[in-house]
């Protein structure tokens, strides 16, 4: 038997016999939890709304986006965000909680390199490429959008 | 010495191995074996700055505390042989530095003790070496900052994937006849094997084969077959990996009773959140140094076979698309 024969059956024998992490439990558990996160969310806007009647909703929404990333990254210096985010998995990734916690979370690992070495340049070393993604795909929908705007 | 078939190595005269030491993390301390491991330490940073000098520490204070409490003088060492996970070996490299012997650093990542012991019992049936130091040892937290992510990032972790023993392990070999002390009887040198499993979390399925196919080299270089040793352990298979191990062999027709272990599979607990078992250079360092060491010399075990099993990894080659090469080197023990 050659090789890449022999390791494709053995992946799919390993692809058999490796345990599958519970996905029924762990969709319940994201849904929870980034349900939670969003309501939070709600709650902080509906709250500064009450204060400030007057402010439009992109300031709110502004505002909310301030007060989640503070909490998440204040969570993730107290050692408490990676327990939550190991209970609610997407649920806590998917949302802006997400994006900071993976940001704060390299600050905190990489600040023994130093501060230009260590946290400068290790900082996005994991939402390096969702800020790359992002910028990018914009970028494609805003030449698709500008191409059907011409006609 | 003589060499047995292709890859094994017999002794001609006594080598032994008269001293082991192990020095673990609280997680560790906290698993089943908890009662083995006398010496442990609470705060992961070991009172460093980082957990690069923290495992640097823990290796250095394992040494150092094997050697005051047993009388040894440094200057009787006639060479260090070491390894670690970390780039560059930089524990061992560092703690080589402040011992001031001759040192050679070896990496076969997880096996690396089995490797160093066993190159250490060739130097001494070779004549060239009286006394030899050997140690291995990882540290979880300098781990997961080289292989995966930050310690804080919050992700989950896959069902069949392993955690990093926080642990060193170090031993004295010696050139004599001891009735207490197990003595290295024959070794066997692993190939590198590469199945093609590309998950790093998943080094159990990438390591279980090289465990096979160093361990069935060695049942035909010596002709034994598993039910002659009292215990065969594996290094840090885990659950899965051990599981794969088994069923490798068993279609090649080699049957392992009840007499097998695996360092990895035993010493967390079910509920300490470590999936299949632990891993690291450090894992068969200490489950060797602590508990089948301190049997074999209460005479509970007498005939044991030692495979630390090694998942080769690079993050820069996998993310080239590269697999994980694993290899394995075997020890047989008889006290």
């Amino acid at each position: 038997m050659n090789k890449s024969q022999r390791n494709q059956d053995y992946l799919m024998y390993v692809e058999k016999q490796s345990p599958k992490s519970p996905w029924l439990s762990s969709l319940f558990r994201a849904f929870i939890m980034g349900g939670t996160i969003c309501c939070f969310g709600q709650m902080i806007g509906d709250v500064i709304k009450s204060f400030f009647p007057t402010m439009d909703l992109l300031t709110v929404g502004a505002w909310v986006n301030i007060s989640v990333i503070a909490l998440t990254i204040i969570l993730t210096a107290f050692g408490i965000f990676d327990v939550l985010a190991k209970y609610g998995g997407a649920g806590t990734f998917i949302p802006i909680s997400g994006f900071a916690n993976s940001i704060a979370s390299c600050a905190i690992e990489y600040k023994k390199e130093g501060l230009v070495f260590g946290v400068g340049a290790k900082m996005f070393y994991v939402a390096g490429p969702v800020i790359v993604n992002g910028v990018s795909y914009s970028m494609l929908v805003g030449i698709i959008y500008f191409i059907i705007s011409l006609f | 010495m003589k060499k047995l078939g292709k890859q094994t190595y017999e002794m001609a005269n006594p080598v032994t191995i008269s001293y082991a030491h192990a020095l673990v993390g609280s997680k560790e301390k906290n698993g089943p074996l908890s009662k083995y491991f006398k010496d442990y330490f609470e705060d992961d940073t070991f009172g460093e700055k980082s957990f690069e000098k923290a495992e640097r520490k823990m290796l250095k204070t394992a040494i150092s505390d094997m050697l005051l409490a047993n009388k040894i003088n440094i200057d009787d060492i006639d060479l260090y042989i070491g390894g670690d996970i970390l780039n560059q070996l930089v524990s061992s490299n560092f703690v080589a530095e402040e011992l001031q012997i001759p040192f050679v650093g070896v990496y076969s990542a997880c096996s690396s003790v089995t490797e160093s012991l066993a190159l250490a019992s060739t130097l001494i049936d070779g004549g060239f070496c009286n006394r030899i130091l050997c140690s291995a040892c990882s540290h979880f937290s300098a781990a997961e900052r080289q292989y995966r992510f930050p310690l804080e990032f919050g992700n989950q972790r896959q069902a069949y994937s392993q955690w990093t023993v926080t642990g060193a392990g170090c031993m004295i070999v010696d050139k004599k006849e001891s009735q207490n002390c197990p003595k290295i009887k024959r070794v066997c040198f692993g190939k590198v094997v590469d199945y093609g499993v590309l998950d790093l979390a998943n080094m159990g399925a990438a390591m279980a084969p090289a465990a096979a196919d160093t361990i069935m080299e060695f049942f035909k270089d010596t002709k034994t077959q598993p039910s002659d040793y009292d215990l065969i352990a594996t290094g840090d298979l885990g659950k899965l990996g051990s599981d794969i191990f088994r069923d490798i062999l068993a279609q090649n027709s080699i049957v392992i009773e009840n007499n097998y272990i695996d360092c990895g599979h035993m010493i967390f607990n079910g509920n300490q959140e470590c999936m299949q078992g632990g891993s690291g250079a450090g894992c068969s360092a200490v489950v060797f140094s602590a508990y089948i060491y301190q049997k074999m010399k209460q005479k509970k075990l007498k005939k044991v076979l030692l495979l630390a099993t090694g998942a080769l990894m690079s993050t820069t080659t996998n993310q080239q698309g590269d697999a994980i090469p694993a290899v394995s080197h075997l020890i047989e023990l008889e006290a």
